[in-house]
């Protein structure tokens, strides 16, 4: 154990005024040791999260990993990738599936867990909302491959539950080969979304419902309120605040449709038309075909808009009373 | 307590209760239907129709399993990775967010603007993969483990959990001699069991779960983690409907290897992947509740 602190030295307490009358240098020397604690973190994200950032400028170069292995040996060629980018016959429909999914997941995944919330909060019942909330809990845990996984399963022509499920019940006569055909996509990434997230999620409006007044329950009750009315009139009002500052969280992260569930559930080729968003393509354009310049700068493109919707989202919060930073 | 309850909040109620438990039904069924599926008998399995219960019954597929050395060694290189990682990662970010709450620490706003930038803006996948390249960590086990040492998040829930300890306990420290070290070590690890516990689980989870960072960085079969090969596993069987990964590793275990068709043996692998976090959540679940609140009251 490293005996630092000296006698002639004040003890660091930690909320003691700073000492201003000795030289900047003197000061740095006599807290080595905090500043040995902070420097390995400084370190680290300088290298694996600026490193990656000043490697953006590839984007505007013709970056060969065999020849250049310094950044600067490679040729600028400005906006070139860009404009390849937007003459890509895939452009289209990429920007279509990331917006589409992003909004769908905004307008499905993000409403599901307050709902989920609501309900909970209406069952006395300890013990079935203990339960309850555990089992719903559990799938946040699991990684996308069992996800995956399991989505596939049930979904399955041979042995999938849900075929023998619409079977027996005389929904269709022969299985359905789900996840191979377009029109089901959305709904089952959206589906396996909610499954996955809606139970972790609700933690946060669970936690904010309880800490509402149970008088203004009690007055309601004596008002006649019905339980409906009381979740309208008193539990989503009360709730709003946190709800508003998750919304504007999530309104700053809507370009990212998603990547692992997507590249896990769309392994199947003949989904790309629906499937393909701005990540997954930069990962298979960047690491699949090597064309590395060329996903740079779509990445780059990417995050331009998603600074400017976090910009954006951090106007409204400020409005609303919540500023991100 | 006497309260009527009228009759529209009584149907309410249990709309509200049928809708909760099929909800919880359909949370719990695919992991029922897994097991079950796991347990059935391989050649009776690709029939179909199995829902609730195994229609023969074997233990067969597990066996194949826990003696595949592929799958053994990939669920080893899981756990050393999920162990080294979470212990490193927990502690280098504990010491740094200790570091961040010395008020006296010269050019702490800018640490703090350092890191939180971050958190919005990143160099993304290609620069990303570029660097860990030119650094040398590709088909390295260190690239498990070094990239992800510091979590800007926890960095910030351990920093909001620390300043929420008492100041007397430091200052009396310090009266009595102790370093800033000897504070970290003595005073604010001991006190900080809940959130280490919460934030422990977290990174855990997120190792153990974690696929896509060796699918990329590594191609040294011996060093591809259980999540990773079970991918390729599940892959191979949508894109070509027969299991090559499974066959190959499994034929020489196995004499009549055909019998068993390759569903019930990835379902089998699948509940194996899970089981640890099945068996480690019910013990954590009462800390992660309140380390998620602690999260995001800092938003």
């Amino acid at each position: 154990m490293p005996q630092v602190t000296t006698e002639q030295q004040p003890s660091p307490i930690s909320r003691q005024p700073k000492v201003h009358n000795k030289s900047f240098l003197r000061r740095l020397m006599k807290q080595w040791d905090v500043q040995l604690m902070v420097l390995p973190g400084v370190i680290l994200v300088f290298i694996f999260a600026y490193l990656p950032m000043y490697g953006v400028i590839t984007g505007f170069m013709d970056y060969n990993l065999f020849t250049g292995s310094r950044i600067w040996d490679n040729p600028w060629v400005g906006f070139k990738h860009f404009e390849a980018f937007f003459a890509a016959p895939e452009f289209e429909r990429i920007l279509r599936n990331t917006i589409v999914i992003s909004l769908l997941k905004f307008f499905i995944g993000f409403p599901a867990p307050i709902l989920l919330a609501l309900l909970l909060n209406e069952v006395r019942h300890m013990l079935f909302k203990r339960v309850i909330q555990t089992i719903t809990y559990l799938p946040h845990f699991l990684s996308w491959v069992i996800v995956a996984g399991f989505t596939t399963a049930l979904l399955s022509t041979e042995n999938g539950s849900i075929n023998i499920l619409l079977e027996s019940i005389g929904a269709i006569d022969e299985p359905i080969n789900f996840l191979s055909l377009k029109e089901y996509f959305w709904t089952i990434l959206i589906s396996a979304n909610v499954w996955k997230e809606i139970g972790f999620n609700s933690i946060v409006f669970l936690a904010a419902i309880a800490s509402i007044d149970p008088a203004l329950y009690e007055a309601a009750d004596i008002d006649g309120a019905s339980k409906t009315k009381q979740i309208y009139l008193i539990t989503l009002p009360s709730i709003m605040p946190v709800v508003i500052i998750f919304m504007i969280l999530a309104i700053g992260n809507l370009l990212n449709a998603g990547f692992e569930d997507i590249l896990l559930l769309a392994s199947n080729p003949v989904l790309r038309p629906v499937s393909d968003v701005i990540d997954t393509y930069v990962y298979r354009v960047g690491l699949g075909s090597h064309r590395y310049s060329y996903a740079v700068a779509i990445g780059l493109f990417k995050a331009i808009i998603s600074v400017g919707l976090l910009t954006i989202a951090n106007y409204l919060a400020r409005r609303s009373g919540n500023s991100l930073w | 307590m006497l309260k009527r309850i009228s009759f529209s909040d009584k149907v309410t109620l249990i709309v509200i209760y049928v809708f909760l438990s099929l909800l919880a039904f359909s949370a719990l069924y695919p992991f029922w239907n897994a097991i079950a599926v796991s347990f059935n008998v391989g050649v009776d399995t690709a029939k179909g129709g199995i829902t609730f219960w195994p229609r023969e019954f074997t233990t067969e597929n597990y066996n194949i399993i826990l003696q595949d050395d592929r799958l053994l060694n990939g669920f080893f290189i899981s756990v050393s990775r999920t162990i080294v990682g979470t212990a490193t990662s927990i502690f280098m970010t504990a010491l740094l967010a200790f570091g961040m709450t010395r008020s006296y620490l010269i050019g702490r706003k800018y640490y703090t603007l350092f890191f939180i930038f971050t958190l919005y803006f990143g160099g993304g996948l290609i620069p990303t993969y570029l660097l860990i390249r030119s650094l040398g960590l590709m088909d390295s086990f260190l690239v498990f483990i070094i990239p992800s040492l510091i979590s800007v998040w926890n960095m910030i829930i351990f920093r909001t959990f620390f300043k929420g300890l008492p100041v007397g306990l430091e200052e009396s420290a310090n009266i009595d001699g102790c370093s800033n070290w000897g504070t970290f070590f003595r005073i604010i690890l001991p006190l900080s069991g809940p959130v280490i516990a919460t934030l422990a689980l977290l990174t855990a989870v997120g190792h153990w779960n974690d696929w896509f960072l060796p699918s990329i960085y590594i191609t040294n079969d011996n060093l591809l983690p259980i999540q990773t090969i079970l991918r390729q596993t599940l892959n191979a069987n949508i894109v070509s409907g027969s299991s090559s990964v499974l066959d190959s590793a499994s034929t020489a275990l196995l004499e009549n290897a055909r019998q068993i068709t390759s569903k019930s043996l990835t379902m089998a692998m699948m509940i194996v992947v899970t089981l640890p976090i099945i068996l480690v959540y019910p013990f954590v679940q009462k800390y992660f509740v309140k380390g998620v609140l602690v999260g995001s009251l800092k938003e």
